[in-house]
């Protein structure tokens, strides 16, 4: 289990949280806290959901995705699925979660990645104290990510 | 279950108890047993996805407060089909039509989508749940895998 997560866009309107690993019942509990925790912190309009390196999903990250969206939409916010790998894909369009979160390919940077990645480097090490996760907040760069909507694309 | 003419060509039983680790293990086992028919990455996911589902419910929901043992059996025939079966003594399903009732779940609270049998009946041929309360509850599971032939 590894979660990323790291605050991008101007007045932390927008939160993407890159799921890897495995998703089943055992590992999304923790998952689940660690982004709640940091949905609580940043309190983001968007919340996105990078499932590009999750490589296995049971309906355990259905019930994860459904959680916060009832959490989001509680709060006036949505939640998005991002970049799901083909056989995730396949389990969530089984459940229908697409009614609920849209999902969407967004190619995501680079250099953005890397800073994901490096921020994560010591929360994944203390994954089990999902307080310990570090988000580095971005400011600076939000130009570009404030087309990003507009390069949504949106999957059948 | 079985055709008449299918043979039973390989055979595994795995038992373990109803920890939340082993939801990985056993699906893990059964993707490794299933390699010997050369399925395709889709079908092992299904397979995987399958298993996964229908040990989380042994251990969500069979064995809510206590820890108790899981069964697993699983086979291959001569007519490249695998049978599963997943096992439990525990508290067993009241109503079986219900509880395979898409988006029907007893634990809201732990964001159980509700969505298991759903998903096994999508992911697999066929899903047979045989269930006596107080006894326990077998999943059966089958597919049929494509045969090099067809791929």
């Amino acid at each position: 289990m590894g979660l990323k997560i790291y605050d991008e866009v101007e007045e932390k309107s927008k939160l993407t949280a890159f799921l890897s690993g495995e998703i089943d019942h055992h590992s999304a509990k923790e998952i689940r806290k660690e982004i709640d925790i940091n949905v609580q912190k940043l309190n983001p309009t968007n919340l996105y959901l990078d499932f590009s390196k999750v490589d296995f999903m049971d309906s355990s990250g259905i019930g994860l995705v459904m959680g916060r969206y009832k959490l989001q939409s509680e709060r006036g916010g949505k939640v998005f699925i991002q970049n799901p790998p083909p056989l995730i894909k396949k389990v969530m369009l089984v459940a229908g979660i697409n009614k609920l979160a849209k999902i969407v390919s967004i190619d995501v940077p680079l250099s953005e990645m890397q800073k994901a990645k490096e921020s994560a480097q010591n929360s994944d090490k203390l994954s089990v104290q999902a307080e310990s996760a570090e988000i580095s907040v971005q400011s600076g760069s939000s130009d570009k990510d404030n087309n990003s909507d507009e390069n949504i694309k949106k999957e059948t | 279950m079985t055709k008449k003419k299918a043979k039973v060509i390989n055979e595994i039983k795995v038992s373990f108890p109803s920890l939340s680790e082993n939801e990985r293990f056993s699906r893990l086992a059964v993707s490794g047993f299933a390699s010997q028919l050369d399925p395709q990455v889709d079908e092992i996911s299904d397979i995987k996805t399958a298993v996964s589902e229908a040990v989380t419910n042994s251990i969500v929901h069979a064995y809510k407060n206590e820890i108790g043992k899981i069964e697993l059996v699983a086979r291959i025939y001569d007519d490249n089909k695998i049978y599963i079966k997943i096992k439990d003594h525990g508290c067993g399903i009241p109503d079986v039509k219900k509880a395979m009732e898409p988006l029907f779940t007893t634990s809201p609270e732990e964001e159980r989508a509700g969505l298991g049998f759903a998903v096994m009946e999508s992911f697999m041929d066929k899903l047979r749940v045989i269930s006596k309360e107080g006894k326990g509850t077998s999943v059966i599971l089958t597919k049929k895998l494509r045969t090099k032939l067809d791929k």
